[in-house]
């Protein structure tokens, strides 16, 4: 067991041609705690992600990924499924990218497509319908039974992905990440588009992912509730630099958070301030 | 050098023609994102217009040269721009919004039915023009007696080329049209809620296009003497290659490609073997778009995550 | 087709209006068809070029459009209403689900006892033959464009791969056609990883064009390299299969012979067509396995969302690589097959023409639908067949019955799919959600 960091970002820098998205950007995230990134839009925030789950090749700088065992992966030298695959970084997407076509249950084996393509013996054990592939199946689908359970919906686990409402989309699509078994698990907005209730509901998800599996969060988050609410620490970016961390309430009185989002809009910056009171 | 001199020009000729192929299946591709198969066989219907346009006016007794190539061309760009407005009205509008590879088989299915019907309306053999066109200019004799030749023909193509590309830049760039035709090519719900007409600037795409294809089938009919059934299926797939090669959506990559397909076609043929250069043209194709998976002038795709 | 009825109503032409609509029609017919029908053109003997007109032929075009739409303008009118109202009754929706469910099991009986219905028709026994190479093509390309969402339009190149390596491994080293099957099969999927792997991070169109290229090459390198594919004239004498080593000639080692039985050429047909149908339905069932094993899920997967596949670790290379291998194969398999068949192979055989109809058949199936390839294949192939009579109008008809079919049914003839693991109930998924994929 280790005591470092989960993820390490040291001097990350991203530019596309002259424009500079993230600039010169460190921070920690603590082992089986809630990591959250915010800042106005187009702080930067998603272009991290992008760098650290590996579909941007960062232009500087290194992330470093150490697992409970203290291996440590660099994943700026990694590339594309690689980081899900071996670093076992699992992500959600602003933009929900769930297979729409098909079932739920579906979405949720093929995220346990690696452990299923070594039992299936690269296909051919499956091809004959070998009894351990059989086993390694049914374990999956097991898997997949619990995590539907756990966000309720296991009742629609036969509908098309496509066809569940919003709020389900969002949670199918941390369940899938949850899936692959990450240890770390980066989230894009997930309380985007949520009702009251549902944020609620998913701050409750995301607590007791922390609490019962371990995995450790980075999240990206616009809904101030659910920022304060869960977040263990908080990393606040501006046009591409980081311009404060801390714990929530630190955040919260933090001038600085208070100007850059007075700065851009006006509604956010109330959310900023009113989240806490 | 000489030689190598002359094949350049020959060259140039041949890719002008695939670039103004090239063209079409660029523009379609960029408004509507469909491969227009059918599109070699316009160029070839433009062909054929032009052939019997041709005829007819030489057995009228005309025998002015540039007055017939001028009714020859407006007669063809008029009629072929209808087989192209028709074809998009008939196959391909119905599956505007529909499954992406509706379109592209009916407009399979729209080839095989224009090649079918040439073929049957005029018959299979292929038809030779006596040399309308004759003369030209030595650009240099060389040591070993071996001419550098610029035909007439060749120069009317390139000019023919250069001055409908001029024109069709400034259509595009400069016209309430061409504005259009941009806006359709971004985003077509937007450009409809601006009052843009999105049917009829698709069928004028498609128009254009068909003209520029008569007029490519004119200068192959020109340069060449001869038109049958099915040479539209290669010099399609040729011009389309071109249109993938120079970064499709992209008009200059269109005429670049074209060039560059007909150059690599001229130069193998001239220095390898005449049997594979079909074979080049492809395989520089495959490569390219193994490095620039774009080709050569199209905007990089940037992956939106 | 979803529009109110309040909308239809107001959009009931008049008869002036239909009048109006195929005048206009009839014009544009008129423009088009004026020089390309009313002129004929023919070289002469002298290689002048003459001409002649036709101008009742013309009359005849433009009367037959305005006569066609005025047609169609009506047709419109009477089922517009019906179409709107699509929604059917319980019990006709369970009377279709039941049939479809009853139609697989009772086509493949039907399949297996062709040969003893028709035994004496010899022609329907060869159509028979070519119906079930083309399901079998179908099924294949169906991995790469249904299942994976990679568009391959040079599919018949690996068919061509497999019925060359038959060919010429058969003629020049005399190996049976039991033992070229399997080469066949894995020269050509080493030919769609040789090719795919350098293309299939090009997307969409680009993967087309490519393919098409490829197929292109392939076609023309077997045209011009002589000494190794006979060019042009392609591979004769191409040796037919044996049962277990029995040929079935009426020669005294022949199967005729052996049984005791009167020869007749028909065994043979009987015995490829059973060849075939275990081909195909070996691809179906490979298929069928395949689309429940992770790498099956993974291609469905990749052809909904590839970003999202990278985001799960999911290799998305060398799952594309193995749909085009699975998918390459099964076309070498058909081709060892096709070349077997026939006796005589060439160039000819393997145009894009194949690849077109192949993918029409796949798309028309309904992408990824085993059931609906079998059926477009049977439709495609055997309609063609039926137009036989009509000589040079027939790829005209052809063609325009890939554009109406189309139109018709832009999502082909079976337009949901089956999930592949369920808890509870297996509930088909409606096609409307279902990607298409974008490579």
């Amino acid at each position: 067991m280790s005591g470092a960091p989960i993820l390490t970002v040291d001097r990350l820098a991203m530019r596309f041609g002259g424009i500079v998205a993230v600039n010169d950007l460190s921070f920690d995230a603590e082992r089986r705690k809630i990591t959250a990134l915010i800042g106005p839009n187009g702080a930067g925030k998603t272009t991290v992600f992008n760098c650290i789950t590996g579909f941007y090749k960062p232009t500087s700088g290194a992330i470093c990924l150490t697992h409970d065992d203290g291996k440590a992966v660099q994943l700026e030298r990694l590339n594309d499924f690689r980081i899900a695959k071996l670093a076992r970084v699992a992500r959600t997407f602003q933009n929900i990218r769930l297979f729409p076509g098909m079932t739920a249950l579906e979405n949720l084996m093929v995220a346990q497509h690696n452990a299923l393509m070594r039992a299936s013996g690269l296909t051919f054990l499956g091809l004959i319908g070998a009894p351990s592939w059989r086993n390694a199946e049914q374990a999956a689908i097991d898997l997949s039974r619990t995590w539907l359970d756990r966000i309720g919906l296991l009742d629609r686990a036969d509908d098309a992905a496509g066809n569940l409402p919003y709020g389900d989309q969002r949670r199918l699509e941390i369940a899938r990440a949850m899936c692959t078994q990450p240890a770390l698990l980066c989230l894009d907005e997930p309380a985007a588009g949520l009702n009251a209730r549902e944020s609620a509901a998913l701050s409750e998800l995301l607590l007791s992912i922390r609490a019962d599996h371990g995995t450790s969060i980075l999240l990206i988050e616009h809904d101030m509730s659910v920022v304060m609410e869960i977040s263990d620490h908080v990393v606040v970016m501006d046009h591409g630099l980081k311009i404060a961390e801390g714990t929530p309430r630190e955040i919260r009185d933090d001038p600085k958070v208070i100007a850059a989002y007075l700065g851009s809009d006006e509604e956010e910056a109330i959310a900023v301030m009113e989240s806490g009171t | 050098m000489d030689y190598f001199a002359q094949q350049l020009i020959n060259g140039l000729v041949l890719g002008s023609i695939y670039g103004l192929i090239a063209i079409g299946y660029t523009m379609v591709y960029g408004i509507v994102g469909m491969i227009n198969f059918a599109h070699g066989d316009i160029f070839m219907i433009g062909g054929f217009i032009a052939l019997i346009t041709f005829l007819i006016l030489v057995s009228f007794g005309l025998t002015a040269i540039p007055l017939i190539l001028l009714v020859v061309l407006l007669v063809s760009m008029a009629i072929t721009a209808l087989y192209g407005w028709t074809v998009e009205r008939i196959a391909y509008r119905p599956l505007r919004h529909s499954f992406r590879l509706a379109p592209m088989l009916s407009a399979i299915g729209m080839s095989f039915v224009l090649t079918n019907y040439s073929q049957v309306a005029q018959g299979a053999r292929v038809k030779p023009v006596p040399p309308i066109i004759t003369g030209g200019y030595t650009l240099h004799e060389g040591a070993e007696g071996f001419i550098v030749q610029l035909s007439n023909i060749q120069i009317i193509v390139v000019v023919t080329t250069v001055v409908l590309l001029a024109l069709f830049t400034w259509l595009v760039s400069s016209t309430r049209l061409g504005r259009d035709m941009r806006a359709c090519e971004q985003d077509q719900t937007m450009a409809a809620l601006l009052g843009v007409d999105v049917d009829r600037t698709i069928s004028m795409t498609f128009v254009i296009g068909a003209a520029l294809a008569a007029v490519a089938g004119m200068m192959y009919l020109l340069y060449y003497g001869l038109v049958d059934f099915f040479m539209g299926f290669v010099a399609g797939i040729k011009a389309f290659t071109a249109a993938v090669l120079g970064g499709i959506g992209s008009l200059p990559g269109a005429m670049l490609g074209g060039l560059l397909i007909g150059l690599i076609e001229t130069l193998w043929s001239a220095y390898f073997s005449v049997e594979y250069k079909d074979v080049a043209a492809f395989s520089i194709l495959i490569v390219v778009l193994i490095f620039l998976p774009t080709g050569l002038l199209g905007r990089p795709e940037v992956e939106k995550v | 087709m979803t529009a109110t009825p309040a909308a239809q109503t107001s959009r009931t032409p008049g008869a002036a209006f239909i009048l109006k609509k195929s005048l206009i029609s009839a014009l544009v017919a008129l423009v088009l068809f004026s020089l390309m029908i009313g002129i004929r053109t023919e070289a002469g003997p002298d290689g002048q070029l003459t001409y002649w007109t036709r101008f009742g032929d013309l009359a005849v075009m433009v009367a037959a459009v305005f006569g066609g739409s005025i047609l169609i303008e009506l047709l419109r009118q009477w089922w517009g209403p019906v179409d709107a109202g699509k929604v059917m009754p319980a019990p006709v929706q369970n009377a279709l689900s039941l049939a479809g469910r009853l139609l697989p099991p009772a086509l493949l009986v039907f399949t297996f006892l062709v040969p003893v219905l028709f035994y004496d028709e010899r022609y329907i026994l060869d159509l028979a033959i070519l119906v079930l190479t083309y399901v079998m093509l179908g099924w294949g390309l169906n991995v790469v464009v249904g299942l994976a969402g990679l568009l391959d339009l040079g599919y018949v190149a690996f068919y061509a791969v497999g019925a060359y390596s038959y060919a010429l491994l058969a003629t020049n080293f005399g190996l049976s056609f039991w033992i070229c099957l399997p080469l066949a099969g894995i020269l050509a999927a080493f030919w769609g990883v040789l090719l795919g792997f350098p293309v299939l991070r090009l997307r969409g169109d680009y993967l087309a064009i490519v393919t098409l290229a490829f197929g292109e090459i392939i076609r023309l390198v077997l045209i011009n390299w002589q000494t190794l594919t006979g060019g042009p004239n392609g591979v004769t004498g191409i040796p037919r299969p044996t049962l277990f080593g029995i040929p079935l000639t009426p020669a005294d080692d022949g199967l005729a012979a052996l049984l005791g039985i009167e020869f007749s050429p028909t065994h043979r047909i009987v015995f490829l067509f059973y060849i075939i149908l275990a081909l195909a339905l070996l691809t179906n069932w490979v298929t069928i396995r395949l689309r429940r094993l992770p790498i099956g899920r993974a291609w469905e997967a990749l052809r909904e969302d590839e970003v999202a596949c990278r985001a799960l670790g999911i290799n998305t290379t060398t799952t594309k690589l193995t749909a085009f291998a699975t998918g390459a194969m099964f076309g070498g398999l058909a081709g060892a097959f096709f070349a077997t068949r026939q006796g005589f192979i060439s160039p000819e055989s393997f145009t894009f023409h194949e690849s077109a109809l192949v993918l029409a058949i796949v798309v028309l199936g309904g992408m990824g639908s085993q059931l609906g390839v079998a059926l477009a294949a049977l439709t495609m192939i055997g309609g063609f067949e039926l137009f036989r009579g009509l000589d040079q109008y027939r790829m005209l008809v052809f063609g325009m019955a890939m554009v109406l079919l189309m139109i018709w049914r832009p999502r082909g003839l079976v337009g949901h799919r089956a999930p592949t693991v369920f808890l509870a109930r297996k509930e088909a998924i409606s096609s409307d959600l279902v990607k298409e994929g974008h490579g």
